[in-house]
């Protein structure tokens, strides 16, 4: 392969370690609002993004920081805008979900399935002015119930864009469950429209390199777009401070306040029958006892340590690039605390 | 009672004498959860992520017997759900020669000031309002966010009932703090909780609050600028300048005869208003009062611009107490 898995390894292991700096200061309460993560996606992004060059077009959804850390925007800036400085990428306007980059040709959105649309227009204007030159468009699997997601599909697979959809797929529609809100599978959808449809391993990236660069070069070559799939875990769940991650990690704090309203309502005179009412109490605890016992809390499910333990054969280089890479983030951090 | 658990409460004490009523939306087996242990999984059900799919069918669903609350993440997502309402639930009405209303309700939190970014702080009532054929709801305070839901369940029109994010505990919760405990927001306490009748009973459309006799200034507003605006009024009294308020409640029905009168005796119009200026509730009743015939001037606080992420530009844009008092001054000095 091209790109060596101590390439990829670090790529990951740089947006990972700068991801959880962003934690410490979100919860510092020095970043305001949602903050949506990309930990747990990373073999994705880095099978992807570590194979984009100078041309090609990125479409991001609401989880941008990782895939813009990977394509080499300046992660000082960045972390300044998530910080809502005027130095930041986007002169903290923007914030973590409207992240831009003209000279990247990359553009996210906050809108779930925006990134199909925005991917497309790259495509049509790559097949117009830049041959050989792709777009990228990453959106999460409940994002294809979306509309436009699906219209833009269609589009690619008519005008036989340049374009590769990249599903992200952790099964969680923020607090629902994807597969129960889709008909039919995720395969079935991408061939329905006639685009090439390819599973991918998102938890290694070493296969996901692979399995992404054969694809990017097909599109390269001009057959048109092409789908890839792969599942992933959110380490932090939908978004910092996800209510049902909380109740996990903190039940004593957590469960009291949404218990006794429950229990409260649902002991109140008028509303269903019994058994409806009790459908009910079964509906709501069965979600609840499905993230006590989900993925994320497996710590197989982390791609980063899945390929760490590839490299472990050479604990001292192994060791020399997590030193280089900390360091790397240290500096960035001691940079923006010098200009907040 | 807090502000959002208000508007359930209604919409529990409606739902036990009207088993037609029913709640879609994305995350509302867990974000109406008190709602779905009480009135079962069947009246309380969760969609995919199509907001145009579901709101469309929502107003069907109203069309043939049934009265939906689609619920929207916040008004932001809305765009994606804009055919369904612009072009059918506000048309239904008089394309059907009057008769066939779509009793839909579409709830959706509103409103910006805690930092999550221009593309999910919008108002965007203005927007909404300027399509004839649906009401427009923005209550400012729980009792009212009660009452005029339950009227809302009574309308035989399409409704669309906004809820700023400010007021709610449980949205500035999921949205903005994430369980922080060190993030501090402007929050009208008058807002967010607030004494609630024991039986709801409904509020009147059209029926805007009037807070005190204004002799210099009017100042008309909805949602979280009600309380800027209340805020501002006891600034502007203590420098001798008397100004009422009046909060509209709803921009459709718009009572223009509680504004006209005020404006009569002050001479004086000032709009708050969280919306964007152009062409919107601040010109719309700048005509209101100017067609009436009554003399008056004219200012207005909006928001002018997409609506910043950091919080200092967030601040600059949104009006504040601070803004509403300067421009009250310059009013009143005209």
């Amino acid at each position: 392969m091209e790109k060596d898995l101590w390439f990829l390894y670090s790529l990951m292991l740089k947006s990972r370690l700068y991801e959880e700096m962003v934690t410490r200061l979100w919860k510092e309460g020095l970043i305001s609002g949602e903050m949506h993560l990309g930990t747990g996606e990373e073999a994705i992004n880095a099978g992807v993004v570590s194979q984009l060059t100078e041309g090609d077009s990125i479409a991001l959804d609401h989880r941008g920081t990782s895939p813009m850390l990977m394509r080499g925007i300046d992660p000082v800036s960045l972390l300044l805008e998530f910080l809502g400085h005027p130095d930041g990428i986007c002169r903290g306007l923007g914030g973590h979900m409207h992240l831009y980059s003209k000279e990247h040709l990359i553009a996210s959105s906050g809108i779930v399935g925006a990134s199909g649309p925005a991917a497309a227009g790259f495509a049509l204007s790559a097949k117009h002015l830049r041959p050989e030159k792709i777009s990228v468009a990453f959106f999460g699997e409940g994002s294809l119930n979306q509309g436009m997601l699906m219209e833009s599909m269609n589009l690619a697979a008519a005008w036989k864009l340049p374009l590769l959809f990249v599903c992200k797929d952790d099964n969680w529609s923020i607090t629902t469950e994807s597969d129960k809100m889709r008909g039919g599978s995720v395969k079935e959808r991408a061939e329905g429209f006639g685009i090439p449809y390819i599973k991918g391993n998102g938890l290694d990236v070493e296969e996901f390199y692979e399995t992404s660069s054969k694809v990017i070069n097909s599109i390269r070559k001009g057959n048109g777009p092409q789908f890839l799939h792969a599942e992933c875990v959110h380490l932090e769940g939908h978004f910092l401070g996800y209510q049902l991650i909380r109740m996990i990690r903190k039940p004593f704090r957590e469960l009291p306040r949404v218990i006794y309203p429950l229990l409260n309502s649902f002991l109140k005179p008028g509303g269903a029958n019994f058994i409806k009412k009790l459908k009910g109490i079964k509906t709501v605890s069965l979600s609840m006892l499905k993230t006590l016992t989900d993925a994320r809390k497996d710590p197989t499910n982390d791609p980063l340590q899945i390929t760490r333990k590839k490299l472990k054969s050479d604990p001292l280089k192994l060791k020399e690039l997590e030193n280089s890479v900390e360091k790397e983030i240290k500096q960035i951090f001691d940079s923006v605390k010098a200009v907040i | 009672m807090h502000y959002t658990e208000a508007v359930d409460s209604a919409i529990a004490q409606k739902m036990v004498e009207d088993n037609t009523i029913i709640l879609l939306g994305e995350d509302l087996p867990l974000l109406r959860r008190n709602l779905l242990v009480r009135f079962g999984p069947e009246r309380i059900i969760g969609t995919p992520i199509s907001e145009n799919a579901f709101t469309g069918a929502g107003v069907s669903a109203a069309m043939s017997g049934l009265r939906p609350i689609v619920e929207l993440y916040m008004v932001d997502f809305v765009s994606v759900a804009m055919d369904p309402i612009l072009n059918h639930a506000a048309k239904l009405e008089t394309f059907s020669g009057g008769k066939w209303p779509a009793p839909i309700i579409i709830r959706m939190p509103c409103g910006g000031g805690y930092g999550d970014g221009g593309q999910h702080e919008q108002s965007l009532w203005g927007w909404l309002a300027h399509i004839p054929g649906i009401d427009v709801v923005v209550p400012s305070t729980p009792a009212d966010a009660g009452g005029l839901m339950l009227q809302a369940l009574q309308q035989e029109r399409p409704v669309v009932f906004l809820e700023h994010k400010l007021f709610s505990r449980s949205w500035i919760e999921f949205l903005g703090s994430g369980g922080r405990k060190n993030m501090k927001y402007d929050i009208p306490a008058d807002g967010s909780y607030g004494n609630v009748p024991e039986i709801w009973e409904p509020v009147p459309f059209g029926k805007a609050a009037v807070h005190g006799k204004g002799e210099d200034i009017t100042i008309v507003s909805v949602g979280v600028g009600v309380h800027r605006a209340i805020r501002a009024r006891e600034i502007l009294k203590g420098e001798g300048i008397s100004a009422s308020v009046i909060d509209l409640r709803t921009l459709n029905p718009l009572d223009k005869e509680s504004v006209r009168r005020s404006v009569k005796v002050s001479g004086r119009l000032l709009v708050v208003d969280e919306d964007y200026e152009g062409f919107g509730l601040s010109g719309e009743l700048s005509a209101v009062v100017a067609e009436s015939g009554i003399p008056f001037k004219f200012a207005r606080v909006c928001t002018r611009t997409s609506i910043p992420y950091s919080t200092k530009g967030e601040k600059e844009v949104l009006p504040d107490v601070d803004t509403i008092c300067s421009e009250a001054r310059k009013l009143y000095s005209l």
